[in-house]
C-alpha cells in the first residue's frame, strides 16, 4: 500500500516538475508547481509528518502559490518568449546539471543501504511533539520568523508602491 | 670673561629674512622699500661679521663653533648637526662676502632701476647670501653641501634673471647642469668620508687624519679627486668651466659677486677647509696644481680675443681661479686664499666697472664699440685703472703680493713646481697683455659708438644709448671703495695673512735660506712680466684704431676667438653621444620596448582580462546559475571523490550521513 | 498489505526534483518561472530533510522544514514585489533582457 502510494504521488511529483518545465505560459508552470506541492504534502504524509502535510497545502500550495497566481495574472507576462540570451546555460549549466544528479544519486546509492525501510506502520510525528520542541527549545527563532515575516511585509509593501509622490 | 655670542646663525638668516620679506611681499612694496630690506639685512650680518673680527683682533680664541638648531640627521654613530663655526678662514671668507656683497647690493640699487623685476632681483640676490655665508659658517661637510647646493641655485636664477631671453634661460641651465657633474663628485666625495671616517664633521676628520698618519693612499686620492671634482665645477676649472663664460647672460653685478668676487671660489676654500685631506695625497694636489695652471693659462689666451667686455672678465675670472687652484696645489693654501681675497675686491671691482661702462653706454657690451670713454666717465677709469694694475701684477697694487706669493710657492715646490711656475709667469704675461687690451678699447682712442658690430645691443635698456654718461652715485661709492682696497689690499702682507690662516690652513712653507734673495728676484720678474704685457698691448692697440693683429695672426686668432671649439667639442663628444643614446637608445629600447611594450602589455592584459570578465558578468541570470550549478557540481565531486577514496578528512565529514 | 519503501527512494526522488528545479532555473526565459524553480528546489530540500526527520526519529527535521517554509513564505513575498517594480520599469520578465544591475 505504502509502496503504490509512494510511486503515484512520486510520480505525479516528477510529472508536474518536467511539465512545469515544459509549460510556456507561466500560469500553466505555477498550476504544475502546485500538483508538485499537494503531491509533496501525501508524500509527508507517508512520512509521518502530518503537520507538515497541512502546513505544505495552507502555506505553500495555498498562500505562496496564490500569491504566484495573482502576480502572474497582474503582470499578464504572456507567453515566454524564444530569445537565446544566454548559450552559457546551456553549455556550462546542463552538463553541470548531470553531474549534480549523479553526484547526488551516487551518494545517496552509496550510503542507501544502511537506511531503514520506511512503512505505514511507523509512527506519526504529532503535533503536540512538534509544537513541544518548536514553543519550549526553539522559541527564539520561531518569534524571530515573525519578525523576519513582518520585515518581508514591509519590504514587499516598500517595493510594490507605485511612486512615492503618490502614494 | 663669559663665553661671548658672536650670533652665528644670525649672519646667514638675516639675509635669508631679506630673501623672505622680498621674495613674497616685494612686488607689492614700493621700490624704495625693497632696497631698504635688500640692504639693511646684508648690512646687519656685515656688522656681525665685522663685530665677530674685532673681537678676535682683540683675542677671542678661535675657532668658536654655534649650533643653529638641534641635531639634523642622527643614524648609528652618525651625528650630524646644525653647527656653525668660525675661524680664521671662514673669517676672511665672511668679510670678503658681506663686505663685497654688501656693495655690490648698493651698486645693483642703482644698476637694476629701470629693470623689471627689481624686488626678485634682490630677493635672489639675499638668498645667495644666506647659502654663500652657511656654505663658509658650516661645520661640516653636508651642511656646507646645503650651503653649496643653495649658491648653485640662487646663481641660476640670477644667470636666468632676464627670464625674456632665451639665451639667458640656456645659460641658467647650463650653468645648473655642469654644476651638478661637480656635485655628483662632492656627494661620492661625502659617502667615501662617511665610509672610512664615520663622520663630516670637518675637525673630527682633521683629528682623525692627525691621529693616524698612516692613513693615506688609495682611499684618501679618490675622496680627494671627488672632491676636486666637485671644485672644479663650481670654480669653473677644467673641464668643467664652460658654464662661466655663459653666466654673464646675468646682470653685470650678479656676475661681480657671484660669478667673479665669492661663489666661484668657493671651490678654492673648500680645498683649503680641507686640506687635511688634499695633504696626505701629493697625487691630488699635483692634480690640483695641473689643472689650476692648465686652466689659468687656457682661459688668458682665450680672453685675449674676446670682444664682449664680460666675456673678457669671465675668462679672465677663470684664469685668476686657475691661479687659486695652482696655490692650493702646491700646498700654499694660506697664499690661495690671499690671492681669493684680493681678486675678490679687484675683479668685483672690475666687473662693477664693466656694468658702469656697459650702463653709461645704454647696454652696449661689444668692446669694438666702445673707446674714448676716459673723458665721460672720470670715476669709471680711474677705479678701473686700479683694478687693472691690480690684477696684471705691478707693485704696489693688491694683484701683485697675491700673485707673486702663489708664484713663490710654486717655483719652491720642486721641479714640476718649477714647470708650473714658468706656466704661470706666462700666464701673468697674457693677463697684463689682455687686461691692457680691454683698457686701450673701452677708454682710449675715439669713441667707435658706430662702428662695426655684429652683436645687437644686450638687453639692460637702451634707452639712453647713443650718449655716454658717468654712472650715480650709488653705483660709484662701490667702485671707490674697492678701488681703495684693490690698491690697499694687498699691504697686510702675505707674512702676516699666512700667520693668521695658519691654525686653519697650516704654516706658510718657509722660504729655505736665501729664499728672502729669490723672491725678490721673482717678484722683480713679475712686475718685468706685467709691464712686458702693457707694452705688448700698448704698441697694438695705443695707437690704432683697428686691430692691427687681425691679418698677422689669422689662424691662432680663429682658434682662440672659437675658444679652442671646446663648446663645440663638448656637445660633440659628449652632448651629442648622449642625447644620441637618449634619443635612438634608450629612446628605441627603453622607451619603445621598455616603457611603452610594458605599458601595452599591461594594457593589453587588462584589457583581455576585462574583456574575459565583462563577459563572465554579463548581468544574464542564467549565465549565473550556471556558473553557479557547475560550481555546486565541482564542489560535490569533490566530495564525492573524498568518500570514495577516503582522502584523510573527508570520509570523516562525510560519516554522519553516512552512519 | 503494508509493503515498505527503501528510505533512498524518497532522497532520489528528492534529488531529482531538485535537479528538475535547477534545469527549470537554466531553462526557463520568464522571470516568474524561474521563481517557480526556485520553490521547486526548496521543497526537494524538504523532501529530504523530511525523510531524514523519520529515518532518524528527529522532530527537528520537521521542524527545520517549518522554517523552510516561513523563509520561502517571506522570500515570496519580497521577491514577487522585486517582480512586480521590474516589470513596471521594464514591461518584460524575460531575463535575457534584464542584465542590468540597475532598474
Amino acid at each position: 500500500m505504502h509502496l503504490v502510494l509512494f510511486l503515484i504521488f512520486a510520480l505525479f511529483a516528477l510529472a508536474g516538475a518536467v511539465n512545469l518545465l515544459l509549460q510556456k505560459h507561466p500560469i500553466n508552470s505555477a498550476l504544475s508547481l502546485i500538483v508538485v506541492m499537494a503531491s509533496l504534502a501525501v508524500l509527508y504524509l507517508l512520512l509521518g509528518a502530518e503537520f507538515l502535510a497541512m502546513a505544505q497545502i495552507i502555506v505553500y500550495a495555498g498562500a505562496i502559490m496564490v500569491l504566484f497566481t495573482f502576480v502572474v495574472m497582474l503582470l499578464n507576462e504572456g507567453r515566454e518568449e524564444k530569445t537565446w540570451g544566454s548559450k552559457t546555460a546551456k553549455t556550462i549549466g546542463l552538463p553541470a546539471v548531470v553531474v549534480l544528479l549523479a553526484v547526488l544519486a551516487a551518494t545517496i546509492l552509496r550510503a542507501g543501504r544502511h537506511y531503514g525501510m520506511i512503512s505505514l506502520s511507523d509512527g506519526v510525528t504529532t503535533i503536540q511533539e512538534l509544537s513541544k520542541v518548536l514553543f519550549r527549545d526553539l522559541l527564539l527563532p520561531f518569534e524571530l520568523t515573525s519578525v523576519l515575516i513582518l520585515i518581508a511585509i514591509l519590504g514587499a509593501v516598500a517595493l510594490a508602491r507605485k511612486d512615492n509622490g503618490e502614494a | 670673561m663669559n663665553e661671548p655670542m658672536l650670533f652665528l646663525p644670525l649672519i646667514p638668516l638675516l639675509p635669508f629674512v631679506g630673501f623672505l620679506l622680498n621674495g613674497v611681499l616685494g612686488s607689492k612694496l614700493p621700490k624704495a622699500l625693497v632696497s631698504t630690506i635688500a640692504l639693511a639685512f646684508p648690512l646687519a650680518s656685515f656688522a656681525l661679521v665685522a663685530r665677530a673680527a674685532w673681537m678676535v683682533y682683540s683675542g677671542l680664541a678661535l675657532p668658536v663653533i654655534e649650533h643653529g638648531a638641534p641635531e639634523w640627521i642622527v643614524f648609528g654613530a652618525v651625528h650630524i648637526g646644525f653647527g656653525l663655526a668660525l675661524d680664521q678662514l671662514t673669517l676672511v671668507m665672511l668679510l670678503v662676502i658681506t663686505g663685497v656683497g654688501f656693495l655690490i647690493h648698493l651698486y645693483s640699487v642703482g644698476y637694476m632701476e629701470h629693470e623689471q623685476g627689481y624686488w626678485r632681483y634682490f630677493a635672489y640676490l639675499n638668498l645667495f647670501l644666506f647659502f654663500m655665508t652657511v656654505l663658509v659658517l658650516a661645520s661640516n661637510f653636508l651642511l656646507m653641501f646645503v650651503g653649496w647646493e643653495g649658491v648653485g641655485l640662487a646663481s641660476y636664477l640670477l644667470i636666468g634673471f632676464y627670464i625674456d631671453r632665451r639665451s639667458a634661460g640656456d645659460a641658467g641651465k647650463k650653468a645648473f647642469v655642469v654644476n651638478r657633474i661637480g656635485d655628483f663628485g662632492f656627494l661620492i666625495a661625502m659617502f667615501l668620508l662617511l665610509g672610512s671616517f664615520g663622520t663630516l664633521n670637518f675637525s673630527e676628520v682633521a683629528a682623525q687624519l692627525a691621529g693616524h698618519a698612516a692613513i693615506s693612499g688609495g682611499v684618501v686620492t679618490l675622496i680627494c679627486l671627488c672632491l676636486l671634482l666637485g671644485a672644479t665645477g663650481k670654480s669653473a676649472q677644467i673641464p668643467l668651466y664652460i658654464w662661466l663664460p655663459d653666466a654673464m647672460e646675468g646682470p653685470t653685478p650678479v656676475s661681480a659677486l657671484i660669478h667673479a668676487a665669492t661663489m666661484v671660489t668657493a671651490g678654492v676654500y673648500m680645498i683649503a677647509r680641507a686640506h687635511a685631506l688634499f695633504d696626505l695625497s701629493p697625487t691630488a694636489l699635483l692634480v690640483v696644481a695641473i689643472l689650476g695652471t692648465a686652466t689659468a693659462f687656457f682661459a688668458a689666451t682665450v680672453a685675449m680675443v674676446q670682444t664682449d667686455i664680460k666675456r673678457v672678465l669671465a675668462y679672465s675670472t677663470i684664469s685668476q681661479l686657475g691661479y687659486m687652484f695652482l696655490g692650493c696645489g702646491v700646498g700654499a693654501y694660506s697664499a690661495a686664499v690671499f690671492h681669493l681675497m684680493t681678486h675678490a675686491f679687484f675683479k668685483a671691482l672690475l666687473f662693477l666697472a664693466a656694468g658702469s661702462v656697459i650702463h653709461g653706454l645704454g647696454g652696449e657690451q661689444d668692446l669694438r664699440r666702445m673707446g674714448g670713454l676716459r673723458k665721460q666717465m672720470p670715476v669709471t677709469f680711474w677705479t678701473m685703472t686700479a683694478a687693472v694694475l691690480a690684477i696684471a701684477g705691478f707693485f704696489p697694487f693688491a694683484g701683485f703680493f697675491s700673485k707673486d706669493a702663489i708664484l713663490a710657492a710654486a717655483f719652491q715646490h720642486g721641479v714640476s713646481g718649477k714647470a708650473l711656475w714658468t706656466v704661470g709667469l706666462t700666464t701673468a704675461l697674457l693677463t697684463s697683455f689682455y687686461m691692457f687690451r680691454l683698457w686701450y678699447l673701452t677708454f682710449l682712442g675715439e669713441s667707435r659708438a658706430d662702428g662695426p658690430a655684429d652683436s645687437p645691443a644686450n638687453g639692460h635698456g637702451s634707452a639712453h644709448a647713443g650718449h655716454a654718461h658717468e654712472s650715480p652715485w650709488i653705483m660709484l661709492t662701490p667702485l671707490v671703495v674697492l678701488a681703495a682696497l684693490s690698491v690697499c689690499g694687498g699691504w697686510i702682507g702675505m707674512e702676516r695673512f699666512g700667520a693668521f690662516l695658519a691654525p686653519v690652513t697650516g704654516g706658510v712653507q718657509a722660504a729655505a735660506g736665501d729664499g728672502g734673495q729669490i723672491e725678490m728676484m721673482l717678484s722683480a720678474l713679475a712686475v718685468l712680466v706685467a709691464a712686458a704685457g702693457w707694452f705688448v698691448a700698448h704698441s697694438i692697440y695705443g695707437r690704432a684704431r683697428n686691430d692691427r693683429a687681425n691679418a698677422s695672426l689669422a689662424l691662432p686668432r680663429r682658434v682662440l676667438e672659437r675658444k679652442y671649439w671646446v663648446d663645440e667639442i663638448y656637445v660633440a663628444g659628449i652632448v651629442r653621444p648622449l642625447e644620441g643614446l637618449a634619443r635612438y637608445g634608450l629612446g628605441w629600447v627603453g622607451e619603445w620596448t621598455l616603457v611603452r611594450g610594458s605599458a601595452w602589455l599591461l594594457a593589453g592584459v587588462a584589457s583581455l582580462s576585462g574583456e574575459f570578465l565583462r563577459r563572465w558578468q554579463s548581468g544574464n541570470l542564467r549565465s549565473y546559475a550556471a556558473w553557479l550549478t557547475a560550481a555546486a557540481a565541482i564542489l560535490l565531486i569533490f566530495v564525492l571523490a573524498g568518500t570514495l577514496f577516503g582522502i584523510n578528512g573527508f570520509a570523516d565529514t562525510i560519516h554522519w550521513a553516512v552512519r | 498489505m503494508n509493503t515498505a519503501v527503501p528510505a533512498e527512494w524518497y532522497l532520489i526522488l528528492s534529488a531529482a526534483l531538485f535537479t528538475l528545479g535547477v534545469v527549470g532555473f537554466l531553462i526557463k526565459r520568464s522571470l516568474i518561472s524561474i521563481f517557480m524553480s526556485i520553490e521547486l528546489m526548496l521543497n526537494a530540500v524538504n523532501l529530504s530533510f523530511v525523510t531524514f526527520a523519520h529515518e532518524w526519529h528527529a522532530v527537528k527535521g520537521q521542524i527545520f522544514v517549518f522554517f523552510v517554509m516561513m523563509v520561502a513564505a517571506a522570500e515570496a513575498a519580497v521577491g514577487l514585489a522585486i517582480l512586480i517594480s521590474i516589470f513596471r520599469a521594464r514591461g518584460t520578465l524575460t531575463v535575457d533582457q534584464i542584465d542590468l544591475m540597475k532598474l
